[in-house]
């Protein structure tokens, strides 16, 4: 019986070297691996841009690594505006942040969220004028309205944004027009200025729509940006942005004379 | 009750101090109380000093942020206090998450999963690889990698200022160390406890053999959460000097033979060479 056995090939132990080689590798192989699912996981969990930070938060992606997640900011607002994302919230984890339509930022002159920040997260230079702390020049976020959803773009007079607002008559104005619809009445249509805008959502919690039609977005959101390429017309301000752009010229086959030179150079055609 | 005092001392003592701290932080969101505001990441102690986690601000420094003052004064203050009583002190004395893994082990030797399970195929040295790692990838991605799946601070910042499914964390990590592995995420994986074992080496506090007076029973080993650290039972007359020891002091409480105790550093060295 036991002859009629194949032999088994014995292979020989595998030498300490070899045995530090796989191990080696092994941890680097599942490090690797793991490193790529926790990327991968960061990357999502932190990929939300609809969030409103506190007042002097810092650009958004300065802020995900400075915050500390330590909630003295929290715990120093009086009107428990700020929230610290809870896991099953869907935002980056730990981060504070506020809902505008339940509890707006009700711009505390002394700002006692900013000056508590370890961290420098929430940045108290950015909310200082004169050297002393200035809620208005505050950029939580900034105001957009549906004037889809907004009554005050069908006729009906609201001005509850308008009245809500702390910087009543600059960051919300009110434009009279005539209702063409009706051929008698006027709108009174409220506009938002998105320099004077801090984006506090007293306006959003105002508004008295279902939804409401007037609400605050990061300014990297609601706002578009037009680029070197566009300057106002008669406006020495605005050129002065143009300064520091750079040219770029592309050179193809047809673009090797230049267009003017192409519309005189025309001589053989007649 | 002598007894119950004398073999659970050390243990009721950290869970004193575990509770009142979180309960600490709960009153300074809650009823405004300002003796320790923030969570365990950072505060600010009677609202001046500040204190935060030296490991957070490392992976802030890899991350590329720029780091401010009160956060270098608080992590100073940390470092230098863990340095002094233990780095992993912090692990037994100070993590929510303990208490979590503590009732894991408790229900593994009560259920005697222990020696049902008897093989642990993991190393205990994975928290340094999950600790460099941590490093690389807030450098690479340029954000504080572990803080946003930290299960400690899902814990603490949970039981401070709203938990959401900080429950389901707790709860992963008690499965896990129940029936995967035993002393799973404080003992293999959490890179806060690698980091506290990297400071804790040079601690002055240290747990000391008496091999003279040791019977070996075995019932510290039974106990340790981190029993390697253990090596020197019944053999030689050593303090505990790895780092991985979290200075939690069950050894000490269960040992009726006066074998185990603590030990300033320099004057455990001294005895061992007999100066």
């Amino acid at each position: 019986m036991s002859e009629n056995r194949p032999k088994i090939e014995r292979k020989e132990p595998l030498s300490d070297r070899r045995k530090f080689i796989l191990t080696m590798a092994r941890g680097v192989g599942v490090t690797a691996l793991g490193g790529f699912v926790w990327s991968a996981f960061i990357d999502e969990v932190t990929a939300s841009q609809l969030l409103l930070r506190p007042p002097g938060a810092i650009k958004e992606d300065d802020f995900l690594k400075t915050c500390i997640k330590c909630g003295l900011c929290v715990e120093a607002c009086p009107f428990d505006t700020l929230l610290l994302a809870k896991p099953g919230d869907n935002k980056p984890l730990g981060t504070p942040y506020f809902i505008p339509r339940e509890i707006p930022c009700y711009m505390c002159p002394d700002i006692p969220c900013v000056p508590v920040c370890p961290t420098g997260a929430l940045d108290q230079s950015s909310v200082t004028t004169d050297e002393k702390l200035d809620i208005n020049v505050a950029d939580m976020g900034l105001a957009v309205i549906d004037d889809e959803s907004c009554i005050a773009f069908w006729g009906i007079q609201c001005d509850a944004c308008y009245r809500a607002c702390p910087l009543l008559g600059e960051a919300i104005t009110v434009v009279y027009e005539k209702n063409e619809r009706t051929g008698k009445h006027a709108f009174m249509k409220p506009i938002v200025h998105a320099d004077v805008c801090t984006g506090c959502g007293l306006c959003e919690k105002a508004c008295v729509t279902e939804k409401a039609a007037i609400f605050v977005l990061p300014r990297e959101v609601s706002m578009g940006r037009a680029g070197d390429y566009y300057i106002k017309g008669w406006d020495k301000e605005d050129e002065k942005r143009l300064v520091n752009a750079k040219e770029i010229k592309t050179q193809t086959r047809l673009s090797e004379k230049s267009a003017i030179d192409s519309l005189n150079d025309s001589g053989d055609l007649y | 009750m002598a007894t119950l005092w004398n073999n659970y001392r050390y243990l009721f003592m950290r869970r004193f101090v575990q509770i009142g701290l979180l309960l600490l932080y709960f009153g300074a969101n809650h009823w405004g109380w300002n003796i320790l505001m923030g969570n365990l990441s950072s505060s600010s102690f009677l609202g001046v000093i500040p204190l935060s986690d030296p490991y957070a601000a490392l992976q802030m420094l890899a991350a590329g942020a720029i780091l401010a003052t009160d956060l270098l004064i608080g992590v100073a203050i940390i470092t230098i206090f863990y340095l002094l009583i233990g780095g992993r002190a912090f692990c037994s004395w100070v993590c929510p998450i303990n208490m979590i893994t503590d009732a894991a082990a408790f229900t593994r030797r009560f259920f005697d999963i222990d020696r049902n399970q008897k093989r642990q195929p993991a190393t205990r040295y994975m928290r340094y690889w999950v600790l460099v790692l941590s490093l690389i990838i807030s450098a690479v991605m340029g954000i504080t990698a572990f803080e946003f799946i930290s299960p400690i601070s899902m814990v603490h910042r949970g039981i401070v200022f709203g938990l959401g499914f900080g429950w389901a964390a707790m709860l992963i990590i008690f499965l896990f160390d129940l029936f995967v592995l035993k002393n799973g995420w404080c003992g293999h994986i959490c890179p806060l406890g690698g980091f506290y074992s990297l400071v804790g080496k040079f601690s002055l506090i240290k747990v000391k053999h008496t091999v003279e007076n040791c019977t070996a029973c075995m019932k510290c080993k039974l106990v340790c959460p981190e029993k390697q650290v253990l090596h020197m039972i019944d053999k030689e007359s050593l303090p505990v000097l790895s780092g991985e020891c979290t200075n939690c002091a069950r050894c000490i409480e269960v040992c009726d033979d006066n074998a185990l105790g603590f030990s300033i550093r320099e004057l455990a060295k001294n005895k061992r060479t007999g100066e």
